[in-house]
């Protein structure tokens, strides 16, 4: 590792340089794709602009808790691959002294990570696992330079024919409504104390919205929370789609008529009035135009990824420009030799069967895009090839249905990744690993099955199974189970029945 | 695109033409914007769950078995016979340029037709316009 000596004897690691991959950003996303770099054996700098390990997590949520769980105690033992399931927060690795950092620091008080309880567990992998990083060294420009790619930072620059941004969707982003650009932002909203006795409308009805007005409820007079969209909940979605549950509150207020409202409206623009705001909105799913005086406006608008100049570089955005197109492996559709890791991975949706997006917008679903990204940047760019193991012809059953009912990648990014195993090889079946499904289902290749776990309109939740065979790819869904054990003879009987025609074939 | 821009461009979409401004409004937050890079697949023929799709920029082709049926482009929508007759799609729809899209999730696709009589008149007309182009082709 390339590093300067300092003044006061320190090394600072990763000089400014030539490397052959550059990854920006020491949030979750960032560590947990360094974590799968070195251990891959690839050679890479590491940068970020914080000071130390963590990302938004330093700061953020504004009211200090976490809406993914951790659960100090839950079905599958802590420090097991299959309790990852059950652990949102903890970042991944292969040795067990390095798994499930979280639910040490918590405090019981909850199974939702106070945010200090979730930093503390980040650095803690951090410091575990020893990731380097050259803390401090901002990212401020870019260009292309003989086929590679040169990061300006405030410690020189970085050369390198890959970089992997994990920058996060961490932005705050407003919409272009007049007078909006004058209204706080969620992240500059105060402690929840100063807005008591005040009327607060609040824009957005996502979870940093509703955040908020659960926040509020104890405090202020009255909270409007108002967006063109109708809410929606996660309990009625059956997703992570909506609000969660424990947000609910301020929308049962509303319900009840308990004094709090919320309101489908357009908003045309806000004024600043006296003391306070006047907003001016259209009714969107019923008519009507309201003037309503209030205290305070907050913005919860939602956030984009800090792209900084590499829109001018040719990176193809979309949604308002928050968001970098990317292919099914997370790099930008448009510049080769930029990949993306961390939140901003939401923006390769998958196939978002029924409506359902991947979870890779938080910590449970990009920890595992990461390790399948690092994997895919070994064999494409650097020649890497896996002795992926192989399996006895009458172990491919059992294969694939235990991945269905424990691997924690399938249950916390259902229906977009897929444990992969090519059929047709010699001496047997050859499992593949995790593959983003979208990739799996428009790639030509041998035959082969991929496997994962979905949810239908109902909510149901089952095990669907993806067959290619000479080409074409079919889709076979398996029936949902109490407590979701589809190591069953039923489950082995059918998946047989829709292998049979291949693997015989 | 910016919110404004996307309210304009869904207001010159003739399926969206009858609606006020607010309505387009709401409905540049009731779909959600997704891309598709060229060669990807959009809507696979035979699976479950597609949504519903209004092409914002770029092109689609339309493929049954692999074969090429027809080509869609800006304005145009595709995914919701599948939902409306609670079938798997029929067909393969897949991006052959860089392909930005709204999107709608099929839960809510009947709902938002409910909502908007007017919307639903315009997408019979386009469905009786295909039906014909059908007929035709096949006599």
């Amino acid at each position: 590792m390339a590093g300067v000596t300092t003044s006061d004897g320190n090394v600072t690691p990763f000089a400014p340089g030539d490397y052959p991959v550059v990854v920006v950003g020491s949030g979750p996303g960032g560590l947990q794709t360094a974590y799968w770099l070195r251990r891959l054996g690839i050679p890479y700098a590491h940068i970020s602009a914080d000071d130390a390990p963590g990302g938004l997590f330093r700061r953020f949520p504004v009211y200090q808790r976490l809406i993914s769980w951790t659960k100090p105690y839950a079905v599958e033992e802590r420090g097991t691959r299959a309790y990852e399931r059950y652990d949102w927060n903890s970042l991944i690795a292969v040795e067990p002294e390095n798994r499930s950092l979280v639910a040490p620091f918590m405090d019981g008080t909850s199974y939702f990570p106070a945010r200090a309880e979730m930093e503390q567990g980040l650095l803690e992998f951090a410091s575990r696992t020893g990731l380097a990083v050259n803390y401090g060294c901002r990212w401020e420009a870019t260009r292309r330079e003989d086929e590679g790619l040169v990061l300006e930072t405030s410690h020189g620059e970085y050369r390198s024919p890959i970089v992997i941004f994990a920058i996060g969707a961490t932005r705050p982003w407003k919409p272009a409504i007049p007078g909006l650009e004058d209204v706080p932002h969620y992240v500059e909203a105060k402690p929840a104390r100063h807005y008591a006795g005040r009327r607060v409308f609040l824009i957005g009805k996502r979870n940093s919205g509703f955040e908020l007005a659960d926040g509020l409820l104890p405090w202020a007079r009255q909270i409007i929370l108002a967006s063109p969209r109708p809410a929606s909940l996660s309990v009625t979605t059956r997703s992570l789609v909506g609000a969660r549950a424990r947000y609910v509150q301020p929308y049962e207020d509303h319900v009840l008529a308990g004094g709090n409202v919320v309101l489908d409206v357009a908003i045309r623009s806000v004024e600043r009035g006296g003391d306070g705001y006047r907003v001016h909105a259209v009714g969107t799913t019923n008519p009507g135009d309201f003037v309503l005086t209030v205290d305070d406006v907050i913005a919860a608008t939602g956030f984009e990824v800090g792209l900084g100049d590499l829109p001018g570089l040719g990176v193809a955005t979309f949604n308002q420009g928050r968001l970098p197109a990317q292919t099914p492996f997370w790099g930008s559709a448009s510049v080769p030799g930029i990949y993306f890791a961390g939140s901003a991975t939401q923006a390769a949706a998958g196939l978002r069967k029924y409506g359902i997006s991947s979870n890779s917008a938080a910590v449970h679903g990009f920890r595992y895009n990461a390790g399948v990204l690092v994997r895919h940047i070994a064999e494409r760019h650097f020649g890497m090839m896996f002795d992926d193991p192989v399996m006895p012809p009458d172990g491919l059953i059992e294969h694939l249905l235990h991945a269905a009912t424990k691997a924690p990648e399938l249950w916390n990014q259902p229906s977009y990744l897929a444990h992969v195993v090519e059929l047709g090889a010699r001496p047997g079946p050859v499992a593949r690993g995790i593959t983003p499904l979208a990739h799996f289902v428009d790639a030509n290749g041998p035959d082969a099955v991929a496997v994962t776990v979905e949810s239908d309109a109902s909510g149901d939740i089952h095990p669907a199974v993806y067959v290619r065979s000479r080409g074409t790819v079919s889709e076979h869904l398996l029936p949902s189970a109490p407590f979701h054990d589809y190591e069953t003879e039923d489950h082995r009987s059918l998946l047989r029945a829709v292998l049979d025609p291949v693997t015989r074939g | 695109m910016n919110g404004d821009e996307l309210i304009d461009t869904f207001s010159s979409f003739t399926l969206f033409a009858d609606l006020s401004r607010p309505q387009l409004e709401a409905l540049a937050h009731i779909f959600e914007e997704e891309w598709f890079a060229e060669g990807q697949r959009v809507v696979h023929q035979g699976f479950g769950g597609v949504g519903f799709y209004v092409i914002l920029h770029g092109e689609a082709a339309v493929r049954i078995d692999g074969v090429e049926r027809a080509r869609l482009g800006r304005g145009e929508f595709f995914g919701e016979l599948s939902i409306l007759l609670d079938e798997p799609p029929a067909a393969d729809v897949m991006a052959i340029t860089p392909l930005r899209c709204g999107s709608l999730p099929r839960s809510q696709l009947e709902d938002f037709l409910l909502a908007h009589p007017t919307v639903s008149l315009r997408m019979l007309q386009v469905e009786l316009r295909r039906l014909r182009a059908s007929n035709q082709w096949r006599a």
